[in-house]
């Protein structure tokens, strides 16, 4: 059974959302795809398709992707209306033109929320996410200040549980998978991760606040359990992980209420 | 002439490092706030040294041409981070680490920066630990390890399979941290296009905004470069596809020199090619040759069979052949090789022919499908999303591809290139992994460069800048440079010519891995620097870089990094033509014993080659450091 797959090749017609900035109007515009090998990748093809397109004198496809092996989170497409297309627990770019037909009118949209406001065509800005990071997401330990790392042993599952976690890329499909564009998913995620680690306990309380907080004042929706996000959720990040942010939260805001300074400290112990 | 002073200090080995750090020089605290520093780049080298020298007081300026540090491509790192902990009790210590590691490099690195990365190496998992970063753990709570290649004892740990992704998560929470409060100013769609140097000093940077196109100019007190790799001349490699050597290039061009641009590492277990739309090629972890066996078949006419079929006395486990002591475990230089011989005799597997199996039939026996699944899961779903094919059924099929470059901009001791305020970090150096580098081993150089070093040698340059001494933005070099960037720009979009940028990164590629790849030789390489000046006059006449500079413009962008890929290619094989031995990842077909290892010639090039720009259009000059080899003596690499 050498090289198993087929290579009888495909055509496709894509149907891709353009355009060329923030404030221009944006349509869709079909373009043909002809005599793909079925093992070429999603982004493959685009590759091809933009290098036609450069040939007839238009402008590429603008989409974003790096690593294409599915963990920087870079590429973002929605494929007929499914962020990271038709494959469960893969990213855009671990999408394969196996997964299509010959003759398919296949849909190409960007990740739509209004927390991530569009560039260019399949282009979002996801700086959002970095600001949510940036107002908790950490465990503070400056360089130097360690000690020594078997010096506190974590129990095997939970550190099992925090990798689970931790496994996010941050490419903001639950985001776009959820009739809210909530970002609850990732936030639980990295709320999860350093929630579930004994380094993490100090600032837990500050952390789950903050990271909310800023959440809410990006523009993000709520959630409403809908659970389209770990559906979406290229690492199948469970939603457990939502309903322990929500207990998180919760505990931390009645301490801070209590004991305002829990807000700025972990209160873990409490 | 460039001066090439290592700045190695004096003293016993294992006290150069502690005695450097009482005796560099200080900056006052008070002081640490007026100095700016610009850090470029933030994978694991570029987020630790921002958030690390922040901490410490000075301000940071970060740029990233990434849309959030998250994405840079330490963030693919899937086997692990060595340290010398000795947790299991195995033999392993400082001395060790430092050995395999100068081993490994085939006695092309400096020892002492590898012995002050060995000794490091130990706080890092403390300091990645403290962060958050959720390592492999023994039922115990305790720290796992794993093994790696040219290592006899287990020092490696990891997070499943994403230990890049944990680590630069680690060091990206706390670049957020000093963002978020204010010690960071991030910058992220920024490429730097240009360094600006004054008065012979690193001042300053040219940024491009990917998103607005706008040019800006940003001063500075010193410069960290931290911007990773040139593997991408090779064009398909297990980079990711925005790798890019811009920015060391550009600093070359303004006078830092270039070392060992030719010293790069083919990776033995890599998804073998499948067609020429392809763009990239993925690797499969080292980790995996703890348990997986390589083998080709014994006989040509078996190489189409079903592996399945093909007797077990009718295989050659190649590796465990040649190499009995360190079998499926030898370096990865010499492990690609052996795997590209086999294929050169006719043995290859596939296809292509350009191929051979990693086997996991016994480790499955031995530890069941789930004892596989929870070691190598994750690599095992990967390779079945590409090939359609499950390892867990049959052996996977791999073959060698372009991995790292252990080549980079020419430092000292101290990090600092031969551009005073010049500092360069991570996988953009030249440092610390000779003409080979060892598995695991460049996550933990990244974190080391940032976290524990540059945060020291920092202050040793700044302590003699003047405090507001930086030079303002608005001067003639920063003009200069911001008006060079927009023209090139310009040039490249007015060219209006047939070909997309991709045509040329593909034949860029297709030469150097003919010419420049596993085995070089004289002649190659001379054709190969005739076939490189005409790829550039091609490309500068034919290339097609449609839309306009003030977008974002994902095919100028490309333009910019090709055009530079194209002629770090040939000093890469001016360097390989004129290194007239082969070591480590430096395989020169002329140069080897008769059982096809690597002939080094230590009398002749036990040095570092850094190159120098001498202006467009002429030959750069070729400068020498000497390695002086004083605790380790150079031998043949044995791992048999
Ligand atoms: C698939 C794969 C697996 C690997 N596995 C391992 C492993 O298991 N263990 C190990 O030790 N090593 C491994 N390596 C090697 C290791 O990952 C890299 O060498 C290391 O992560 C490089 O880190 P860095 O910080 O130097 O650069 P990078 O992580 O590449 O970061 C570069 C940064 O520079 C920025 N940048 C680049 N150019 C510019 C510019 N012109 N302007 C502005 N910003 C710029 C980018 O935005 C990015 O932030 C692996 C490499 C690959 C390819
Ligand atoms: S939780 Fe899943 S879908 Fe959301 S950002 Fe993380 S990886 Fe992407
Ligand atoms: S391109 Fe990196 S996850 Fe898809």
């Amino acid at each position: 059974m050498v090289a198993a797959s087929s290579t009888k090749s495909i055509s496709v017609t894509l149907r891709v959302w353009r355009q060329s900035g923030p404030k221009e109007l944006g349509q869709f515009k079909d373009y043909s795809a002809k005599d793909l090998n079925p093992n070429m990748s999603f982004l493959e093809m685009l590759d091809v398709v933009n290098d036609e397109l450069t040939a007839r004198g238009e402008e590429p496809i603008a989409f974003a992707h790096d690593c294409r092996e599915g963990i920087c989170g870079t590429c973002s497409l929605t494929i007929n209306g499914k962020p990271h297309g038709p494959g469960k627990g893969i990213a855009t770019c671990q999408t394969y033109m196996r997964s299509f037909h010959d003759g398919d009118i296949i849909v190409v949209e960007p990740f739509r929320a209004a927390a991530f406001p569009l560039i260019k065509d399949l282009v979002v800005d996801r700086t959002s996410f970095d600001k949510i990071m940036q107002a908790g997401g950490f465990i503070t330990a400056r360089a130097g200040s360690a000690p020594e790392a078997n010096g506190l042993p974590v129990p095997k599952g939970d550190a099992d549980r925090a990798m689970d976690a931790a496994q996010c890329i941050g490419c903001g499909a639950c985001v776009a998978a959820c009739k809210n564009a909530s970002a609850m998913l990732f936030v639980s995620a990295k709320v999860g991760h350093l929630g579930l680690l004994p380094q993490g306990q100090a600032e837990r309380d500050r952390r789950v606040l903050a990271m909310v907080n800023t959440m809410d004042e990006e523009g993000f929706g709520n959630c409403t359990n809908q659970y389209e996000c770990s559906a979406a959720c290229p690492k199948t990040i469970s939603h457990d992980f939502i309903a322990r942010l929500n207990r998180d939260y919760l505990s931390a805001s009645l301490r801070s209420a209590f004991r305002p300074e829990a807000a700025s400290t972990g209160g873990g112990g409490a | 002439m460039a001066t090439l002073d290592s700045k190695i200090p004096s003293g016993p080995l294992a006290d150069k490092w502690r005695k450097h750090k009482t005796d560099i020089k200080l900056v006052n605290p008070a002081n640490k706030r007026k100095y700016e520093v610009i850090v470029v780049g933030a994978g694991l080298a570029g987020s630790s040294a921002a958030s690390s020298l922040a901490d410490m007081g000075y301000k940071v300026k970060c740029f990233v041409f990434h849309d959030s540090p998250r994405r840079a491509h330490s963030i693919a790192a899937q086997g692990g981070i060595n340290a010398a902990k000795n947790y299991q009790n195995d033999g392993d210590s400082v001395y060790r680490l430092f050995y395999d590691t100068i081993k490994g490099g085939d006695y092309r690195a400096r020892e002492a920066n590898v012995h002050r990365l060995a000794e490091v190496s130990v706080n890092i998992i403390d300091q990645c630990v403290a962060q958050g970063v959720p390592f492999a753990r023994e039922y115990g709570g305790l720290l796992a390890n794993r093994s790696f290649g040219g290592a006899q004892v287990s020092r490696t740990f990891y997070a499943r399979g994403q230990t890049g992704q944990q680590l630069l998560l680690g060091a990206y929470s706390a670049l957020s941290r000093t963002v978020g409060a204010g010690l960071v100013e991030l910058h992220t769609h920024s490429e730097m296009l240009d360094l600006v140097v004054v008065g012979g000093h690193a001042k300053g940077v040219i940024i491009r905004n990917l998103i607005t196109g706008e040019i800006t100019r940003h001063s500075a007190d010193a410069v960290v470069l931290a911007t990773g790799g040139y593997g991408n001349v090779f064009n398909l490699s297990t980079y990711a596809r925005g790798s890019n050597a811009t920015a060391i290039w550009r600093a070359y061009k303004r006078g830092a020199c270039m070392a060992n641009p030719c010293y790069t590492q083919i990776h033995p277990t890599c998804i073998p090619v499948s067609g020429d739309y392809q763009s990239k090629l993925t690797l499969m972890s080292e980790s995996l040759r703890n348990d997986g066996r390589i083998w080709a078949p014994k006989k040509k006419e078996d190489r189409l069979k079903a592996p399945a079929d093909i007797a077990e006395a009718d295989r050659d486990y190649f590796l465990e052949r040649i190499y009995p002591s360190f079998g499926n475990l030898c370096p990865r230089d010499v492990a690609s090789r052996a795997a590209k011989r086999m294929c050169d005799e006719g043995r290859g597997v596939g296809e292509t022919g350009l191929g051979v199996y990693l086997d996991f039939s016994d480790a499955i026996k031995r530890l069941g499908e789930n004892g596989v699944r929870e070691r190598y899961g994750n690599l095992f779903d990967i390779y079945h999303e590409i090939t359609n094919e499950s390892a867990y059924k049959q052996p996977m099929r791999i073959y060698p591809a372009v991995h790292y470059t252990m080549g980079g901009l020419w430092v000292d001791y101290n990090l600092m290139s031969n551009v005073p305020g010049l500092f360069v970090l991570g996988e953009a150096n030249f440092s610390d992994h000779g003409a080979n580098r060892l598995g695991a081993s460049a996550l933990m150089q990244g974190l080391a460069d940032g976290y524990f070093v540059i945060p020291y040698t920092v202050g040793d340059y700044l302590a003699g800048q003047k405090p507001g001494s930086r030079p303002s933005a608005d001067g003639a070099e920063f003009k200069a440079a911001a008006d060079s960037v927009s023209a090139m720009s310009k040039r490249f979009l007015d060219t209006k010519g047939k070909q997309p940028v991709s045509y040329f990164h593909k034949k860029l590629g297709k030469i150097m891995w003919d010419h420049c790849g596993m085995a070089r030789t004289k002649e190659g390489l001379e054709s190969a620097l005739q076939k490189l000046p005409a790829l550039r006059e091609e490309f500068n006449a034919t290339v097609n870089v449609p839309g306009s500079a003030n977008t974002l413009n994902q095919s100028l962008e490309q333009a910019g990094r090709v055009a530079d890929f194209i002629e770090l290619g040939e000093l890469m094989c001016r360097d390989a033509l004129t290194r007239e031995e082969s070591c480590g990842g430096h395989f020169r077909e002329e140069y080897q014993y008769a059982d096809g290892e690597c002939k080094r010639d230590d009398e002749k090039f036990g040095h570092v080659a850094a190159w120098e720009f001498q202006g467009a259009g002429k030959t750069p000059l070729r400068n020498v450091e000497a390695l002086n080899y004083e605790f380790v003596k150079m031998s043949v690499r044995n791992y048999k």
